[in-house]
């Protein structure tokens, strides 16, 4: 099938069976392979992505779903160089530290100051749910979204 | 635990793909296909099923480019909330939060922000999963059901709509395309409560309540209970228990009982065990209508 989606900006056509999963277009097909596959089944958001937007799982949207809308990956996320002040934050914080998850919890992150762009520990705790950390714990995730959040604010 | 035993990397089935553009169009294609379609609305269901093969459809007929299936809006008969509401929009909207607030908190209570982000209202019916929370709460809120298919619109209560688990009481052709949720009586408490694995999990247990209160006592009472038995359902016998009484401790505690005995245990619980959800039903019944009821109490 003929698609087209809109990915990081760029305009892209597709000749994908229906069963491909937008989270194999991504990685397989365009190589920006920032966004990790993890559970395959919707628990760990290591897939996140914005979709027209909104955060998503890239593992549990069909590629034809996409079709005609918006995307964008981690790698869309820094402008060339230039890190964004989520990324920044990340590292800052030590929030990082075998570095699977922070794509799917700074695209989270994103999401959520772009709602709230004060938030409480609290509220950070209940929208960073669905992303799973294994290894450096949530104490410095939870700090660099509160100094992003500061960041941002300027 | 069967969870991720299997690959999960890619969806291992064949099937054609369609997007109609309009309900006319959605219902052909259900009517043609039958039991080889399977609709596509947020996926967060149907797309594990596939990929672990608990569902090989030869037809996927995506919903998503029915515009007028999203919506929610205020009717004279209550809330009209459309089977493709996602369940974020269902958690965020303003009339929700004003005039059912429980079915936000209950929306809200759904798996992650990213879940919710691609879930839809529709589908957590749908699949008519015992635990959808949902279900519960738009049963406690005695909602309306509408379906549309060959021979055009019908309608009917919720609880009509489950016919057991994973069933629910959609002819070949028709679909699902929304709620008509009505507005609950003025001064009205409700509340919503759940327990599961985790806060990420699905429910082992949920209950919603519904009440007011006249002059002290209880007036309209409604309260569901699911994941407990085949299909969410209603506890009639507590809430005769609680109409026109004083809720104090005691007549709450009689009622409970009652929630306690609705617990139909199946053969294979991987969750829970029947009495752990004997025992937890009473205690988030009880929460949820002392939650309600003090509500009620501020609204008086």
């Amino acid at each position: 099938m003929e698609i087209e989606i809109t990915i990081n900006g760029r305009k892209r056509r597709f000749d994908v069976e229906p069963n491909k999963l937008l989270l194999n277009l991504v990685r397989d097909e365009l190589y920006l392979t920032g966004t990790k596959y993890g559970c395959g089944i919707g628990e760990c958001g290591a897939c996140t992505v914005h979709l027209d937007g909104e955060a998503v799982l890239a593992c549990m949207v069909l590629a034809v779903d996409a079709d005609g809308r918006s995307v964008t990956t981690i790698e869309g996320v820094a402008d060339g160089d230039k890190l964004d002040p989520v990324q920044e934050a990340y590292i800052e914080e030590g929030a990082i530290q075998c570095g699977f998850c922070t794509p799917g919890f700074i695209m989270s992150t994103k999401a959520l100051l772009k709602e709230n762009s004060d938030p409480s520990e609290g509220e950070i705790r209940e929208y960073l749910k669905g992303n799973y950390c294994r290894c450096t714990g949530y104490v410095n995730i939870i700090k660099a979204v509160q100094s992003a959040a500061k960041k941002m604010q300027g | 635990m069967t969870i991720n035993k299997v690959n999960t990397h890619i969806v291992p089935i064949e099937f054609e793909y369609h997007a109609p553009g309009s309900l006319d169009e959605a219902v052909a294609l259900l009517e043609k296909y039958g039991e080889d379609a399977k609709i596509l609305a947020g996926g967060t269901d149907l797309i594990p099923h596939m990929k672990q093969r608990k569902t090989e459809p030869k037809h996927i007929v995506n919903i998503k480019k029915i515009p007028e299936l999203a919506c929610i809006e205020e009717t004279p008969d209550g809330i009209k909330i459309g089977a493709l509401a996602k369940l974020r929009a269902v958690e965020l909207s303003p009339q929700i939060r004003e005039k059912v607030p429980m079915l936000s908190e209950a929306a809200g209570s759904i798996g992650s922000v990213q879940i919710r982000n691609l879930g839809t209202i529709g589908g957590n019916i749908c699949n008519a999963s015992p635990s959808a929370d949902m279900a519960t709460a738009l049963m406690a809120l005695e909602a309306t059901v509408h379906v549309y298919g060959k021979d055009g619109a019908k309608e009917y209560p919720i609880a009509e709509f489950f016919q057991g688990r994973s069933d629910v009481s959609l002819e070949r052709g028709e679909l699902l395309t929304g709620f008509t949720v009505p507005y609950p009586p003025e001064g009205a408490g409700s509340a919503f409560e759940k327990v599961g694995w985790t806060t990420f999990d699905i429910a082992t247990v949920n209950v919603a309540a519904v009440l007011t209160l006249k002059g002290g006592k209880i007036d309209h009472c409604s309260i569901a209970l699911g994941a407990c038995s085949p299909a969410p359902i209603k506890v009639a016998l507590a809430e005769e228990i609680l109409k026109g009484k004083e809720p104090t401790d005691e007549v709450l505690e009689e009622a409970m009982e009652f929630v306690a005995a609705c617990v139909e245990p199946r053969k294979r619980w991987r969750r829970a065990p029947p009495e752990y959800r004997r025992r937890s039903s009473q205690a988030l019944a009880m929460d949820a209508v002392g939650r309600a009821v003090e509500q009620a109490r501020r609204h008086q």
